[in-house]
């Protein structure tokens, strides 16, 4: 089992969950976050001031998938939340130890999805 | 005092705070029971007009709007943390100077001068005693006595709130309360009896004959000087410039600006007095400012920033019906289109040029938007006035002639009295306030925020 962390621009967000769908992987959260890597953000300017704006709004998505759908969903969000632009943001795939379905008590592989 | 060191020191404020009130209203009662007969000495009293009447209760409710209008264009552009702390210092005011106004506020700014000199009013109408249904024609002949009172309790009341904008996100609430209610005392009820008081030494009732229509001076000159004062006194937020998060929630500033300029015909057309011709004019003139000032700083923001802002159009329209508030009555449609021009433009470069070279954080430009735009309203007045628009004036404005440069120094030396006046004022007030109790909370308080520090409370719940 892995967890897939992907940091995104927001307004890929709609594509990338159409293509997760597509692609049967249904269990994604969603969240709003802020954020800075190498790229420049867009200067903000309030009553002629500016703002450099160190952080910048992403999305992030965290999702938990067995082995074989690691790569369909990490295919998934490259292809629709790549621009080729600087921020296009990143994708970390991390070890499982263990997922538990709250409302069965399942676990491990079954419990996923 | 082994009373008051018996009440814990928590609760020792709000007590002598409500001793005060007690005895300040039994001052009052004990006067009204030894002269019997309301407004004996006023001059032959005409019978109130029930359209006027009409206006100006209404009006008075629109310029209550005002305030809490105020408290959202403010609170919009504070950090999240200190939301409730600007609304609540909004409403508190609210509450506070109303009562102020009616203990012994009117009775300071209109009462019956004191010693002929035009400085201050006197104690006759403590507690409103007097001030009833009956009209008073030196003030508004027209409309109940007790109508005019509660009109003008809502400019007493949004004055002092004007300056929150310069000490925003730092100032202790105690302290806030006490610099509040006796800036109002010490500062706008003296000013307000100097321009609109009867026989105060700047105005038209017996004075220089300054105009002022709508309180460029008494409001938005006085409370932008002071505004000064308070960001100098109070000093820099912690991170000012470049760490201080924008404002969290420009939405609501954009609400706040059209509850203010929805309120402003009543502060303007009301000023009229009456249901009239001139309120008419004042209205249109009004909105005409405010809506030529709001498309001149978008453009410049255009031009100069790549982008027109949603905050440049809306300090835009503020900035605009600022500087329309003296001449309201005065000038004709295009007069306010000059006048909004110059609204945008000059506090346009004191918050682009002059507070950043300056270095101090009027943190929402409470002296950048209501000083400039306030003294250039008063100044444009003596420009633009007009007396085929209003006969009381005199003399007209420098570009109607003859007597134009006359009226213009008249306004110079009323903007620039007012403006010392009220800097130095409210620069004694806060020293006193600071040394007594401090009018900074602490750096740590300070960076948790005053919603949470100040009340106990936050404004936005993050989980359901």
């Amino acid at each position: 089992m892995k967890y897939i962390i992907a940091i995104i621009q927001p307004d890929r967000l709609g594509d990338v969950l159409e293509e997760l769908q597509k692609r049967e992987i249904h269990l994604v959260t969603v969240s709003n976050v802020m954020g800075r890597g190498r790229q420049k953000g867009i200067a903000e300017v309030y009553r002629s001031h500016t703002e450099a704006g160190s952080l910048l709004r992403k999305v992030k998505l965290e999702i938990a998938v067995n082995a074989e759908f690691v790569q369909p969903t990490v295919e998934a969000i490259t292809s629709r939340a790549r621009t080729g632009r600087i921020g296009d943001g990143k994708i970390f795939v991390l070890d499982l130890d263990r997922c538990i379905r709250i409302r069965t008590g399942e676990e491990g592989n079954d419990a996923i999805g | 005092m082994s009373v008051m060191s018996r009440i814990s020191g928590t609760y020792r404020p709000a007590v002598l705070a409500m001793i005060l009130v007690l005895c300040l209203g039994g001052v009052s009662l004990a006067r009204d029971a030894i002269t019997s007969g309301p407004g004996s000495q006023e001059p032959a009293a005409t019978q109130a007009d029930t359209g006027d009447t009409a206006w100006v209760l209404i009006s008075a409710a629109l310029v209550m709007l005002m305030t809490p209008g105020l408290a959202f264009f403010y609170g919009g552009l504070v950090r999240r943390k200190n939301m409730l702390s600007v609304l609540m210092q909004c409403f508190m005011i609210l509450c506070l100077i109303s009562l102020q106004w009616v203990l012994c506020g009117y009775s300071l700014a209109f009462g019956p001068d004191v010693g002929g000199r035009g400085i201050i009013g006197g104690l006759d109408w403590l507690g409103l005693r007097g001030v009833g249904a009956q009209p008073n024609a030196t003030y508004a002949g027209t409309v109940p006595h007790s109508a005019f009172m509660v009109f003008q309790m809502m400019f007493a009341v949004i004055t002092p709130a004007l300056i929150i904008g310069a000490f925003a996100e730092r100032m202790r609430f105690s302290a806030f309360c006490v610099f509040s209610l006796l800036w109002a005392t010490l500062v706008y009820d003296p000013l307000a009896h100097w321009v609109w008081g009867q026989g105060g030494f700047m105005g038209l009732l017996g004075g220089w004959g300054a105009l002022d229509f709508a309180g460029g001076t008494v409001v938005h000159i006085n409370a932008g000087a002071s505004a000064l004062a308070a960001a100098l006194v109070l000093r820099k937020r912690q991170g000012y410039p470049n760490m201080i998060s924008p404002p969290h929630n420009l939405p609501l500033a954009v609400l706040g600006a059209a509850m203010l300029w929805f309120g402003w015909f009543g502060f303007n057309a009301g000023s009229a007095l009456g249901a009239s011709g001139l309120a008419s004019g004042a209205f249109v003139a009004t909105h005409i400012a405010g809506a030529t000032a709001g498309l001149v700083w978008a453009a410049m923001d255009w031009f100069f920033h790549k982008r027109p802002t949603t905050l440049g159009v809306i300090t835009g329209a503020v900035a605009g019906l600022v500087a329309v508030t003296p001449a309201a009555g005065f000038v004709t449609p295009i007069g306010a289109v000059l006048i909004g021009i110059g609204a945008a433009a000059f506090p346009w470069l004191a918050v682009t040029f002059l507070k950043p070279r300056m270095g101090y954080d009027d943190s929402l430009d409470a002296f950048g938007v209501h000083g400039i735009g306030g003294i250039w309203g008063a100044i444009a007045t003596g420009l633009f006035a007009c007396a085929s628009v209003n006969p009381a004036v005199n003399r007209n404005g420098l570009f109607y002639g003859p007597d134009g440069a006359a009226q213009l120094l008249t306004q110079l030396k009323a903007v620039g009295i007012s403006a010392a006046f009220s800097f130095v004022a409210c620069l004694i007030l806060l020293k006193v306030v600071d040394a007594v109790i401090g009018l900074r909370v602490s750096e740590h308080e300070e960076r948790v925020g005053l919603d949470l520090t100040q009340h106990k409370e936050v404004a936005y719940t993050i989980i359901d």
